[in-house]
């Protein structure tokens, strides 16, 4: 059982401390064209109710006890629910923090002695940092998840093997090619070779804006177990200055078919395959 | 030799290596190099901040615009606290790799770039700079 008066303090004073802290919640920055007023006193009268529920079990300064498990997840949900609309950091915290000046005040209003008054202010003080420390703590965490999902996300979006022909796939590539995307490239590819038992298949390397030693050793794994599927490979979209710094760097890539563009590429590709392209108006006129 | 501005980036995880290729890009448009000399320029750095990477355990990159009055330059420092290259000329040689590398980098950035130095210390770390000046 807690010996604090603050649980006290908190039921007894309950309207008139979310009065003045939605005041001092709009005081210290426009934040209505996000949240509505409705929303924010909401969320912070059923805080305070929460507080109040687990200050009254537990001990108030021990905010990492089961009595104060609700109140976690409620500023869990509150910082997520701020992650998502755009909130700064130190804007979540906010909510947390600028409880202190009202509670603080009801402190000083309610105990008569200051040595009271100081232990009580000692006690909210931890208490209200801990739990604004864990509302920014879940808000990183909030965060990096969604970074952690984008970066998959890129990951399954920037490697499709698309198929142009019977037995003809391209594999348009796009950004840098490190190792850990590399490998699902990779194996995209070979995938796809299987699945559509396809001959030929043109790496498309125009996206890419540096091919270093790194990247060119990439790229001749890939082929090279690309032939051991049965598949030869074109590599297509070399620009003027990728070609020169290859050279430059030394990298030999040996019998590989190299074309400037996705569209010689093709051309090659048609002629392996025993396909003639020929224009309509061209055959007419014969 | 006059030094119109400079800045330094942290070369500690790979996501750091986007960043690196990214500003020195931007670097050497700013010097109005032309896109042969661009993507030399952004190959060489790459090539040299993985080594810092992978073999330096990481390190730093000071970028540095450079004038010695008719010519802009562009010079990259790279510097790690890593275990250091034993023999420089075995390292530059084409075809050595002490991982599992293609061992072209650092001969292959010497023939991009203008200059190139390598300082290295056994236990205590390289230093790598490399400049190239416009045409």
């Amino acid at each position: 059982m807690s010996t604090s008066r603050i649980p006290e303090i908190l039921r007894k004073h309950e309207a008139a401390l979310l009065d003045d802290w939605t005041r001092e919640q709009n005081q210290l920055g426009d934040i209505s064209h996000r949240l509505s007023e409705a929303d924010l006193r909401a969320q912070s009268r059923r805080f305070l109710q929460l507080l109040q529920e687990a200050a009254t079990r537990g001990d108030a300064a021990d905010t990492d006890t089961e009595a104060f498990r609700e109140v976690r997840r409620f500023l869990e949900e509150v910082s997520a629910s701020r992650a998502a609309l755009g909130f700064s950091p130190s804007e979540t915290a906010t909510f947390v923090f600028s409880f202190k000046q009202p509670l603080f005040n009801q402190i000083r209003a309610s105990l008569p002695s200051a040595e009271d008054q100081l232990a009580e202010i000692w006690t909210a003080t931890l208490l209200l940092d801990k739990l604004g420390l864990y509302t920014m703590e879940t808000y990183q965490k909030t965060r990096e998840s969604i970074i952690a999902r984008q970066q998959e996300e890129m990951l399954e979006l920037s490697t499709p093997v698309v198929k142009l022909w019977d037995g003809v796939l391209a594999l348009p590539i796009i950004g840098t090619l490190d190792s850990s995307r590399t490998q699902t490239i990779m194996e995209n590819l070979l995938e796809k070779i299987v699945e559509t038992g396809s001959e030929l298949a043109i790496i498309d390397i125009t996206g890419v804006p540096t091919v270093d030693t790194l990247t060119a050793q990439h790229l001749l794994k890939t082929v090279t177990a690309a032939r051991l599927m049965g598949a030869e490979c074109i590599i297509s979209g070399i620009r003027p200055q990728i070609a020169q710094t290859i050279v430059h760097l030394g990298v030999e890539l040996g019998d590989i078919i190299t074309k400037a563009s996705l569209a010689d590429a093709f051309r090659i590709a048609m002629q392996r395959t025993g396909h003639v392209v020929v224009r309509k108006a061209a055959t007419s006129r014969l | 030799m006059e030094v119109l501005k400079s800045d330094s980036l942290p070369i500690r995880t790979s996501e750091d290596m986007v960043s690196v290729r990214t500003s020195v890009r931007k670097f050497a448009t700013e010097l109005r190099f032309g896109i042969v000399d661009q993507t030399k320029i952004v190959t060489a750095a790459s090539e040299i901040a993985r080594n810092t990477l992978d073999y330096g355990r990481g390190g730093d990159l000071r970028m540095e615009a450079l004038s010695n009055g008719t010519k802009r330059g562009l010079r990259l420092i790279f510097t790690d606290r890593g275990p250091g290259i034993r023999d420089i000329e075995r390292a530059l040689t084409d075809g050595f790799t002490s991982g599992n590398g293609m061992g072209l980098g650092l001969g292959g950035t010497r023939r991009l770039m203008d200059e190139f130095e390598i300082a290295s210390k056994v236990n205590e770390g390289t230093t790598v700079t490399i400049t190239k000046w416009s045409r």
